[in-house]
């Protein structure tokens, strides 16, 4: 636990998966920046891997001053005590007064492991963040089922410690002329600091267009669509608009729906151009994850539910009338389509 | 901590008693949360975790512990607990532990857990739903030097290794460990158990629940509550919804419809 004076700096773990740098690590670096340039000081990352000095270049691109790159073969995929004891270790050389990481799983489970090797605070899954006038961090994040928001703050200890939940935080612009240092970090690493392996993946059978983070429109089914066959009907509403289905936590629950459609507090965050929301009461873990959706629609036959309140359209009615009728006439609007 | 010589599994299931989600609310006032008259209930990711232990000890027979933090009425989520199948439980309460955050929830759990005994699988749901933090389990982890695995949804145990696949944004991960070790368990992987009603009755035998406290297990005042806490909430902010239209119909469907897909078409949604 190092004390507030001698702190200094912003740094962020870069995360990457595959083959890519993660969205949410991307969009920390931009907000990462923001809260930099407040305290006027350097913004730096932390780069675990193997063969990954092309992500180090590219994190620079996005905003970056520095890179403290860490490469060994016990890196190369992400596991949580060799990096959390890499992590540790940079924290306590170059002493940042804040440290960040996307709240990816691996992200938060690897927050919540180092952040106790240095006895510090960590927020989890923030949504914002702004500087008080005593130059401490506001962690701001969603409370009590996104009702309401708690300002966390952290000014005994540093680095003040945060997860940031992906998808809130605008991705920067990534400019290719931007220049910044490399440091490549020598750590002793050895068969003793692995102890667990991930010997196989199985990639969910998904493609981008389908994704729930990524859709454009989603139509999400609640507990009022009463079994699993209607999200066939709510399969075809969002084929004619262009989206991919979603659902609350009951439906998942029931197992109507995998668990990776779910939306809401224990589900996905998402902010699509339009959400429709279909037999969803509107509890308030369900409006956590969508709230910020650009247009909501509500489908409910109870004009008290709590999802009207938050809605910008929405009929008051059975919904296995009014669906089929919502898809019978979105196609009859329809000019069909050209033969190409 | 050590390797068990039979096969049979010493467990332990750490577990909390949260205010039911859907009756969560703020005083408008004092912008804390309302706790008198709403109904508690286990904390819905900690049943997952009791079940995927239950299934283990049924396979490899055992023992189950179940260990929860807070005040006396959290032994609720004891009884429910033990009328699913978990053979014992202690409840960690003192005056000492209030307004700890999770970095000393995770020590006082680690040190309970000590207190308590050789564990070979300690489990927690992968998050409560009052602080949705998830930091407990791999907190508890790194105080006990223990392999972690995370969003656990299965798990197998033979001759002291451990299989488990863990649910990740873009799919399953099938990992490799050893005992013991912590294992966080992914909401929605199973069908909790119901509380049976001779789980029930034993539940409220004398012993079968026990409670120890912060000297008991040999907890640092300074290390729990509010003063070994590093974080604070600052202040609590009511959240403004943004300021929908609200164009609502109802009536004949057909017409509703109607009017809602104009409504769509001058936005430029359809």
């Amino acid at each position: 636990m190092s004390r507030a004076k001698k702190s200094k700096g912003v740094m962020v773990f870069i995360e990457f998966r595959r083959d890519h740098i993660r969205r949410g690590s991307i969009q920390l670096i931009g907000e990462g920046r923001r809260i930099a340039d407040i305290l006027g000081v350097k913004l730096s990352g932390a780069l675990l891997g193997h063969g990954v000095k092309k992500y180090a270049k590219e994190a620079i691109q996005y905003g970056l001053d520095k890179v403290h790159l860490v490469e060994h073969p016990i890196l190369a995929s992400y596991a949580a005590s060799p990096y959390s004891k890499v992590m540790v270790e940079l924290v306590e050389k170059y002493k940042p007064e804040i440290m960040l990481l996307a709240a990816t799983k691996n992200g938060r489970e690897l927050g919540g492991r180092f952040y106790v090797h240095l006895q510090t605070g960590l927020a989890a899954d923030c949504t914002a963040f702004r500087v008080s006038k005593g130059k401490n961090l506001v962690m701001i994040r969603p409370a009590f089922g996104g009702k309401s928001l708690a300002h966390i703050m952290c000014k005994k200890t540093r680095p003040q410690m945060a997860t940031a939940r992906p998808n809130v935080f605008t991705e920067p612009e990534r400019d290719p002329k931007r220049k910044g240092r490399i440091i490549k970090e020598n750590v002793k690493l050895g068969p003793e600091d692995v102890d667990a392996k991930m010997v196989q993946f199985i990639a969910h059978m998904e493609d981008e267009a389908t994704r729930l983070a990524d859709a454009d429109v989603i139509v999400a089914g609640g507990h009022g669509i009463r079994k699993a066959d209607t999200f066939g009907t709510l399969q075809e509403l969002a084929d004619v608009l262009g989206g991919t289905v979603g659902g609350s936590r009951k439906v998942v629950d029931l197992r109507w729906l995998s668990k990776d459609r779910q939306v809401g507090q224990t589900g996905k965050t998402v902010r699509p151009n339009v959400y429709v929301a279909i037999g969803i009461s509107g509890a308030v873990q369900h409006l956590a994850g969508m709230q910020e959706s650009e247009k909501i629609v509500a489908i409910n036959n109870d004009p008290e539910a709590e999802i009207f309140k938050i809605a910008d359209f929405g009929i008051v009615g059975d919904l296995f009338e009014i669906v089929p009728e919502m898809i019978r006439q979105i196609k009859e609007r329809r000019p069909a389509k050209e033969p190409t | 901590m050590s390797m068990p010589e039979s096969s049979e599994l010493r467990m332990v299931v750490c577990i909390k008693q949260v205010p039911k989600a859907e009756q969560l609310k703020i005083d408008p006032v004092k912008k804390t949360l309302v706790r008198e008259g709403v109904e508690s209930e286990i904390n819905p990711s900690d049943l997952h975790a009791l079940e995927m232990a239950l299934q283990l000890k049924d396979k490899h027979g055992g023992s189950l512990l179940a260990l929860s933090m807070g005040p006396p009425r959290f032994i609720q989520a004891l009884e429910t607990a033990i009328g699913m199948g978990a053979d014992e439980g202690i409840l960690l309460s003192d005056r000492a532990l209030g307004g700890s955050d999770t970095l000393p929830t995770s020590h006082a759990l680690s040190k309970a857990v000590e207190h308590l005994g050789d564990f070979d699988i300690i489990f927690c749901g992968e998050e409560t739903t009052d602080s949705s933090t998830g930091h407990v389990g791999p907190g508890m982890a790194a105080n006990l030097d223990l392999p972690q695995l995370t969003y656990v949804v299965e798990v197998e145990v033979r001759d002291g290794h451990v299989r488990a696949k863990r649910a990740v944004e873009d799919g399953f991960e099938v990992w490799e460990t050893t005992l013991p070790l912590v294992i966080t368990v992914n909401h929605g992987c199973n069908h909790p158990r119901e509380p049976t009603l001779l789980g029930k009755i034993k539940a409220r035998t004398i012993g079968i629940i026990d409670d120890v406290n912060a000297d008991d297990v040999g907890l640092d005042k300074e290390k729990i509550g509010l003063s070994g806490s590093p974080t604070v909430v600052d202040k609590i902010e009511t959240v403004e919804l943004p300021d929908r239209s609200g164009r609502i119909y109802s009536g004949e469907a057909r017409e509703a419809v109607t009017k809602l897909l104009d409504d769509l078409e001058a936005e430029g949604i359809i």
